[in-house]
């Protein structure tokens, strides 16, 4: 486990479900109720130092349970070191806090991962459609949004 | 007297009062290059606000990707970053590879390496080009256009695209260098290319009308430009030397002797000026990899990934069934997940894909340098003029079909 992992369990380690280091990225999956208080201790902690959100998606597991998955990408320039924060989130319920507070870049991310999965990221200051266009129905990087799928035709409004 | 006393409080100008003025710009617009739209909000000719809105090019690249094959998605990736292709490619490969395990060979490398440092200097060129043609100097624009033009006769040869190129594949690439293409494209890069260089850097950096135009405007600290996501060229404008081909050296990168040119007030002068000696540094490297560039195969030797010799194909039935399994099935790609970065021209590539097993991936999601950049605009421009939006955005390079996808 590396050095990232080993700090984050050791402060968090109730609140992580599970960790790996495959592939040589180092991964944890952590619970979402204190993922903002997470993510700033990842931002601030004087040996961890993540000050870049490099990515944030979301993904669909369609079929297994929970089904969707919030991926995040952290650099810190100053360790020159990387992670990826996992966080599961139930179908009936894709709720988690916005990161907005901790890196201001992270923004449109989250936009992008509400538009394409439904997400909502709770305290955004716009969550709003960024892609599509206000009107577009459904989610298109749902797996269960098929891919042919046509969309009702829009005008101006009236 | 009332009045008297109001106009004093104005340092006695006479102020003329009038509501903030809304102003559409695109999506169709000469001065955005792509489709790209803001909504200014204007007080006489300062911005008080910007609002930047695209999506006018999303072409579904990632629902796309899920219906293809692992190696159907190449082609793709050229859509992405447009100005530079081959360095999605390279980008997306190295992301399976790292999923498959895979370790190229050496000439591989450095055939990579190449054709990365060629795109990121035609890349520059068009963001010096059009920028520079957006704020009233067409020339150089044109003397940039030349030696494009002549290194996409090079690419041309190479992959048979100019632009479309699909030149890498997993484990490999398309097809070995044509015979005596190095000199052609060392030919280049000692001639055409450092002329144009230098002829754009006389015309313009000494340039009283180009600085006063570009200094100070558009400027950036480097800690805003951080917790923006700024990579590339618009961060280390901004004093930040981050370089993954130095931080996390990926294919060959630590064996050239190269460079990392960092600006210092983030201003729309300092990328600029760090855009034209990375196309500098580009060349060196170029230099150094020809130089050390090794024989041997291209491609890994591993029937999973590489499709077998044509003339095997035709005689052998174990050769034609592993033939047909790859192109029809795709290749394998092992369950995981990966997300692997390169420094592409406008910053860092991400690709993180998350496979299932089997011929498709589950996931494929792009990191595109320009996405945080294009967020980053409003806090470039407000409370500049709407004049220098267009300086501004131009030198950030937005190129709508990675930021789109």
């Amino acid at each position: 486990m590396g050095l990232v992992l080993e700090k984050l369990a050791a402060r968090f380690g109730p609140e992580i479900a599970a960790t790996h280091s495959n592939f040589g990225d180092d991964t944890a999956l952590v619970r979402r109720e204190r993922i903002v208080e997470i993510l700033t201790f990842l931002r601030d902690d004087p040996g961890l130092l993540f000050d870049f959100a490099m990515d944030l998606t979301g993904v669909d597991y369609l079929g297994e349970e929970p089904r969707f998955e919030v991926v995040y990408h952290l650099y810190s320039l100053r360790m020159n070191h990387r992670v990826r924060i996992k966080v599961r989130l139930h179908e009936d319920d894709p709720v988690i806090d916005s990161a907005v507070s901790v890196w201001s870049g992270i923004n449109w991310y989250e936009r992008e991962a509400y538009d394409m999965y439904g997400i909502v990221f709770r305290g955004h200051p716009n969550l709003t459609r960024i892609l599509m266009y206000e009107g577009f129905q459904g989610h298109p990087l749902r797996k269960d949004y098929p891919k042919a799928k046509r969309q009702p035709t829009i005008g101006p409004e009236e | 007297m009332a009045e008297r006393n109001e106009m004093e409080t104005r340092n006695g100008k006479l102020d003329l009062q009038s509501e903030p003025m809304l102003i559409n710009i695109g999506p169709s617009h000469p001065a955005t290059h792509t489709t790209l739209r803001f909504r200014a909000t204007l007080d006489g000719e300062t911005i008080l606000d910007l609002e930047p809105e695209f999506g006018y090019l999303h072409r579904g690249f990632e629902k796309e990707s899920e219906a293809a094959t692992w190696t159907q998605v190449i082609p793709y990736t050229d859509r992405l970053n447009y100005v530079s292709p081959l360095m999605n490619n390279v980008g997306y490969v190295m992301a399976v590879e790292k999923l498959c395990g895979i370790e190229v060979t050496e000439r591989c490398k450095y055939i990579r390496v190449i054709i990365s440092e060629i795109s990121r200097i035609i890349d520059h060129m068009v963001c010096i080009g059009t920028n520079m043609v957006d704020i009233g100097a067409l020339t150089n624009f044109w003397y940039f256009w030349k030696p494009r033009e002549e290194v996409y006769k090079v690419i041309e040869e190479l992959c048979g695209q100019r632009l479309t190129t699909a030149y890498t594949r997993i484990g490999g690439v398309m097809a070995d260098l044509p015979e005596g293409w190095t000199d052609r494209l060392l030919a280049v890069c000692r001639g055409v290319i450092p002329e144009c260089i230098a002829d754009v850097n006389a015309l313009l950096t000494k340039n009283r009308i180009f600085i006063e135009r570009t200094m100070g405007i558009g400027p950036i600290t480097p800690k805003d430009a951080i917790a923006l996501g700024f990579t590339g060229p618009c961060l280390r404008a901004a004093g930040v030397p981050l370089d993954l081909r130095k931080d996390e050296p990926y294919l060959v990168y630590d064996r050239f002797d190269f460079d990392v040119p960092v600006g210092e007030a983030g201003d729309t002068c300092d990328r600029y000026m760090v855009r034209m000696e990375e196309m500098r540094q580009s060349l060196r490297i170029i230099e150094q990899a020809v130089a050390q560039l090794p024989g041997g195969p291209v491609n890994v030797d591993d029937p999973r990934f590489i499709l077998p010799p044509k003339p095997q194909v035709y005689e052998n039935i174990e050769a034609l069934m592993n033939h047909f399994k790859i192109i029809m099935e795709g290749i394998r790609v092992p369950a995981g997940e990966v997300y692997s970065a390169t420094e592409a021209a406008n910053g860092e590539l991400g690709f993180y894909i998350v496979s299932k097993g089997g011929g498709s991936p589950w996931k494929i999601k792009v990191r595109p340098p320009c996405f945080p950049l294009f967020q980053g605009i409003p806090h470039l421009v407000r409370g500049q003029m709407i004049a220098d939006l267009i300086a501004v955005l131009g030198s950030v390079n937005i190129i709508a079909g990675e930021l789109d996808r």
